[in-house]
């Protein structure tokens, strides 16, 4: 998956990864001369005291140090933007993958994993991506440039290398695979003693109500100590890494001398050749580095890349069609046609056998208990997802036929969680109707019984709302996503259980003021109080996915025993216990 | 402002689950006391002395073995050298006599060079003294790489205790703090100080300590070094030094701001996304996908251009430190040769010296990154000192009253209370609520309702008069002892993420199971409890869908009535919860007041009503008390408010 995704969205940058190894190969071929040429000066110029021969040849030196700089310089640049302009168009690829997706799929992956796999695990891509185009690239020329010009000083201590490179590749292999485990249990734990802490940070009213202090500190004392152990293990092996890799050179340094200078003793070799042998020895063990420490971010990447994949590959299970019907000869009528939904791998379907019709022009209300299904009937009118069984029509025609933004346009929707964006009041309102004038806004926040709030906040329209819409009072949320679906002035309201965190007084105001403007309409109310739908022109009692009684207040109360009990419950409440 | 101070209280108290602190902010904080708070950063490790001396002995064994390496491996190459010069004349000729040789060939380099070198000719390379040299140096590699271990070892050790206690302290000192630390600082902010500046504290310490520490040695030895062997070289190599001080930091000052800019973009588009996915269906239904794609795109251009700077600039320190290090050597070469020309320094020398000021420029480029970590590092511990500094709440009286038969009789005399000095809240209030009765608070949303609740619970302290508990002094009570005498059901944020068992024995640690379950059987839970997969087990969290609101709610009542409180704190606040669920919540709640004196945050009519004294709150100040009717009669805010919010559901 993780070569699938990266060079899927890398094709782009084929240019840009050709001037990186080029600009790469000649660095690399820069830092393989500097060796020799450090060599040559102290042979031939500071032996003899020639200071114009250093001065010559340290001129070539500088000159290839340059060109070595500027080389290197100039394939960052690119490596950065390829990297970089990676990272976006992935991002921009899952976003947009996302924004196909229905609700059902949203579900599916939940909201707070969509947003990792977005940012934080597209982030490790391309940091890999961006430590391959500098490292990895550089890895296998320096290698086998290395290897080249040391075979070219003596080809009878080549055994030297083929040693050497695997040793100092095992030895970081084994550090590293050892460190990993305990390196990500180490994070694990980090997160446990941070959330340890933020509970105790957040939730300190109720350590305090309940006397919970030293059991607390006990929590997180363990948390803490268990943090510190496995950081102690991390810190020791990281603290073996460095002596180990040093050693290993060093010793590899001890070799060539002993055993070069057994051959030059033999004559089989210039003692010159000695000294850049070494260099270059150094230099292949570097790139052995270079490349290991890459190879480490693979499988973390290869995680990520996984995660993100995932999310590619996930087809929408509302597909919008491809010739949609935007042309009707109806008006705000929604239908339901033995709807029937069955969510993946459950065994009962959510809802089964609803059947109804509500006309424009008329109020349908919903009720029954948490969990009946009511959410789930509303939202296929949208397509948030789509029926497993039976069908649901808007206008006379299913709404898997119809032009997906045809079908919107005609919806004004107040969800159950009334989520605000972040901007102004007015922005929020131009969700609803992006050309709307500042009087469309009053009058709808004015229905919405929410004027006289915007009115008293300092900037009014223009106050700010931050993510969420946490700034301001549930019951001032609830009006203002009201608001919202009002200013669209829409064929099909549809409210969820849009009135529950309004005291009485503003609920019964906000209904007495919504009457004349959806008279024309469609409106569709799921609601939990009686109060709130017994004016309805049809109330739909569900039960545990089931219509069990459809009719007037009156007639439900004469023939519906769920909605009598209901009813029941709520008088209760009323006149008290 | 007071207004603002209490709506801001009570968001706090009402918000829930954990929220994300502002993170990666840090690297923008300039450390405005530096050298103090890196002071107290070092005084920390106090603790560890003795573990920290032997850091430092091995450190500088460590660093100087590893720096007279290079020094004992030329004698090594002399050898060499001088075996496969002197294998080059015939045996039994003597040096003088091959230099002769080469002289009168005319070849005077040569003779030059042979003067240097200490060999015999005829003599091959003499082994026996090379595997002498090598072994030494052997020794001295692994001892080096030993004692380094050690003390990277050692370090660890110092520094994970210490973050061990660093962290405890913040731990005792969250429980110690005033609830009113709490309500003052933004919350986000709070928790960036205990987790986000903690781990930078804990991160810069364990990457920059140990190495900085070899740096910083590996300087100083190399430097030395090349003193002893020529003092004015050695000062030209120096010159060096500033140039890449200089050059690195500007590259590095440059890239962190750009850094800072990723940082910043990073979190513009992690909210962005973070609300396009969250309200999903909402930017569906309304239309809106390509107004929100379009501004997804922008920032993450804007993401692209920020993170794409700052790779390129923080990539352009390595190359340019290579080139700075070339340019040395040639100057060091080039002086060098005139010194051998002119005779005042043996090549052995200065190969050395060019060995050595190669080995210069890397622990510079280190220590210039290592101290860019350590100011981060320290502005984070410098959050944390502050946070350990602030001022704590007023310690217990010494021989503090315990009641033994508690009846739940409260009374307030003449108490006045303010968050802010200059705005009294609660002016002269006296009131006396005998056991068994109900007090009602109401108002409007931020109103202050929680401000008796603050008093009571003594989270604040008050300003004058006195609250008492069956006749004895609040402030003469343990702090403990009085809370676990209070029952709090308030809403669903009072659960913590843990099983529904552990969540109703959290007022009662030592309860039985039998208790709980009877406590859960009383609160209506136990009917629930029963339709979930994991019965009691079942976690409780913030994506715990299975379980709603009101059973929230439910659960919270159990649990105070398990605790068994003589007096309870109720509020009634119930928003989306199901009709059925609503009716169980006021049966419990009802079963739990009888008998006992409860303050209840009242929201329902039958519950005002029914209240031996009812407090009506405005603006953070209680402006009316009384019974229903008295105040009826009144004709004041009650009144107004009873109207608004009753008469009319009551038709």
């Amino acid at each position: 998956m993780l070569w699938k995704v990266v060079t899927s969205h890398l094709a782009r940058y084929k240019k840009q990864i050709a001037l990186i190894v080029v600009f790469q190969f000649i660095a690399t071929i820069a830092a393989l001369l500097l060796p020799s040429l450090n060599a040559d000066i102290i042979d031939n110029g500071v032996v003899t005291g020639d200071t114009g021969y250093i001065m010559r040849v340290g001129g070539v030196m500088l000159g290839v140090s340059f060109t070595q700089v500027v080389c290197s310089i100039v394939a960052v640049f690119f490596a950065a933007r390829a990297a970089m302009g990676f990272g976006r168009d992935l991002r921009t690829s899952v976003f947009r993958r996302v924004g196909t997706f229905s609700s059902r799929e949203v579900a599916l992956f939940g909201a707070p994993s969509l947003i990792t796999r977005n940012t934080n695990d597209v982030q490790q891509i391309q940091m890999l991506v961006m430590m391959t185009f500098t490292l990895m690239v550089m890895a296998p020329i320096m290698m086998v440039g290395g290897i080249f010009m040391a075979l070219r000083e003596d080809v009878g201590l080549s055994w030297l290398v083929a040693v050497a490179v695997p040793i100092l590749g095992v030895s970081l292999a084994v550090l590293i695979s050892r460190m990993l485990p305990a390196y990500r249990l180490m994070q694990a734990r980090i997160d446990t003693v941070n959330r340890v802490l933020r509970e105790q940070a957040t939730g300190i009213r109720v350590l305090r109500a309940f006397v919970r202090e030293p059991l607390e500190t006990e929590r997180f004392a363990k948390a803490n100590q268990e943090l510190t152990d496995v950081s102690l293990t991390v810190g020791r092996w990281m603290a073996a890494m460095f002596p180990v890799v040093l050693l290993i050179l060093n010793l590899a340094t001890v070799a060539v001398l002993w055993f070069g200078g057994q051959r030059i003793d033999t004559g089989a070799m210039e003692i010159g050749s000695m000294t850049a042998y070494l260099t270059y020895l150094i230099q292949i063990l570097m790139s052995v580095m270079m490349a290991t420490f890459t190879i480490v971010m693979v499988p973390r990447a290869s995680v990520s890349a996984d995660r993100v994949g995932e999310v590619l590959e996930t087809e929408s299970s509302v597909v919008p069609p491809t010739n949609g019907i935007s042309d009707v000869s109806m008006h705000g009528t929604v239908e339901f046609r033995n709807a029937e939904v069955t969510y993946p791998g459950a065994e009962q379907p959510v809802i089964r056998d609803i059947s109804f019709t509500a006309r424009a022009g008329e109020t349908t209300a919903i009720i029954g208990s948490t969990g009946a299904g009511k959410t789930t009937l509303v939202n296929l009118i949208p397509r948030m997802f789509d029926a497993t069984g039976g069908s649901v029509l808007v206008d006379g025609v299913d709404v898997k036929e119809l032009d997906p933004d045809f079908l919107w346009n005609r919806i004004g929707l107040v969800p159950q969680k009334p989520y605000l964006f972040t901007g102004t009041v007015a922005s929020n309102l131009r969700y609803g109707k992006p050309d709307a004038t500042e009087d469309e806004m009053w009058r709808a926040l004015t229905i919405a019984q929410a004027r006289d709030f915007v009115e008293a906040m300092p900037e009014g329209l223009d106050a700010p709302i931050s993510q969420g819409g946490t700034n301001v009072s549930g019951g001032q949320r609830q009006r203002l996503s009201i608001a919202r679906a009002i200013i669209r002035e829409p064929e099909i309201y549809i409210f969820d259980d849009s009135f529950s965190a309004l005291d009485l007084a503003t609920d019964a105001a906000l209904r007495r003021s919504l009457t004349p403007v959806t008279a024309m309409s469609t409106v569709i109310v799921v609601a939990q109080r009686v109060s709130t739908v017994k004016d309805a022109d049809r109330i739909v009692v569900l039960d545990q996915g089931r219509i069990v009684g459809m009719g007037r207040h009156e007639e439900l109360l004469t023939n519906c025993e769920t909605y009598i009990e209901i009813v029941e419950s709520q008088r209760l409440a009323e006149v008290g216990s | 402002m007071s207004d603002n101070t209490l709506k801001k209280t009570e968001r706090i108290v009402a918000q829930g689950g954990p929220g994300r602190g502002p993170g990666g902010g840090l690297v923008a904080q300039k450390a405005t006391s530096f050298s103090a708070s890196g002071r107290r950063l070092v005084r920390l490790l106090a603790p560890e002395r003795l573990k920290v001396s032997f850091v430092f002995i091995f450190a500088i064994a460590s660093v100087a073995l590893a720096a007279i390496g290079p020094r004992i491996l030329g004698r090594a190459t002399d050898i060499v050298f001088a075996g496969a010069v002197g294998k080059q004349f015939p045996a039994g000729m003597t040096k003088q006599q091959a230099i002769d040789a080469a002289r009168a060939l005319g070849n005077d380099q040569v003779a030059d060079m042979l003067e240097g070198v200490d060999m015999v000719p005829g003599v091959g390379i003499d082994f026996e003294a090379l595997a002498t040299v090598l072994l030494i140096v052997i020794a001295i590699y692994v001892g080096s790489s030993i004692l380094s271990f050690l003390q990277g070892y050692l370090l660890n050790d110092v520094v994970q205790n210490t973050i061990y206690q660093l962290r405890s302290d913040v731990e005792d000192k969250l429980n110690r703090l005033p609830l009113s630390y709490f309500d003052r600082q933004p919350r986000g902010e709070l928790l960036s100080r205990v987790t986000n500046d903690i781990d930078n504290v804990s991160q810069s310490l364990q990457q920059t300590m140990s190495q900085l520490l070899t740096s910083i040695l590996t300087v100083g030895f190399v430097v030395v070094m090349m003193f002893l062997i020529s003092p004015s070289l050695a000062l030209v190599a120096l010159i060096t030094v500033p140039v890449a001080m200089v050059v690195a930091g500007l590259v590095m000052k440059r890239s962190q701001t750009r850094f800072v800019d990723q940082w910043r973009s990073t979190g513009t588009l992690n909210a962005r996304v973070e609300e396009a996915f969250t309200g999903h269906s909402l930017v569906k239904v309304f239309g809106r996908q390509d107004e929100v794609n379009a501004a997804f795109e922008e920032e993450n251009e804007q993401l692209y251009e920020a993170s794409a700077g700052a790779q390129f600039l923080s990539g352009l320190i390595m190359p340019i430190m290579m080139f700075v290090g070339n340019l040395n050597y040639v100057i060091i070469a080039v002086l060098g040769g005139l010194r051998v020309a002119s005779g005042t320094m043996s090549l052995g020398d200065v190969q050395a010296f060019i060995q050595y000021s190669r080995r210069f420029t890397q622990p510079i480029t280190q220590i210039a990154s290592m101290v860019n970590l350590l100011q981060s590092g320290v502005a984070s511990a410098e959050r944390v000192f502050e946070l350990l500094d602030a001022e704590e709440e007023k310690p217990e009286e010494h021989d503090a009253v315990t009641i033994d038969d508690p009846h739940g009789r409260v009374e307030f005399e003449n108490v006045s209370f303010r968050y802010e000095p200059n705005e009294p809240l609660i002016d002269d209030l006296s009131m006396s609520v005998e056991p068994g009765q109900t007090v009602a608070i109401v108002g409007p949303t931020g109103a202050g309702k929680t401000t008796l609740v603050n008093l009571l619970m003594r989270f604040y302290e008050i300003d004058g008069g006195r609250i008492t508990l069956d006749g004895v002094d609040i402030t003469e009570m343990r702090r403990s002892g009085l809370r676990s005498r209070i029952g709090m059901v308030l809403q669903d944020t009072w659960l913590f993420h843990g099983t529904i068992r552990d969540n109703i024995a959290y007022g009662r640690p030592d309860a039985t199971d039998e208790e709980i379950v009877a406590a859960a059987k009383a609160a209506f839970v136990d009917r629930f409890v029963h339709s979930l997969p994991d019965g009691y087990d079942t976690v409780i969290d913030d994506e715990a869908s299975n379980i709603s609101a009101g059973e929230k709610q439910l659960i919270t009542i159990a649990r105070a009535f398990l605790a068994q409180p003589s007096l309870l704190i109720l509020d009634e606040a119930t928003s989306s919860v199901d009709t059925r669920t609503e009716l169980l919540v006021q049966h419990a709640m009802a079963a739990l007041r009888s008998q006992r004196t409860s303050f209840v945050i009242a929201h329902r009519l039958s519950t005002i009503r029914d209240a031996d004294l009812i407090l009506v709150m405005e603006n953070g100040s209680i402006v009316e008390s009384g019974t229903h009717d008295e105040l009826i009669h009144e004709r004041g805010a009650y009144w107004r408010l009873y109207n608004a919010q009753f008469a009319g559901a009551a038709v």
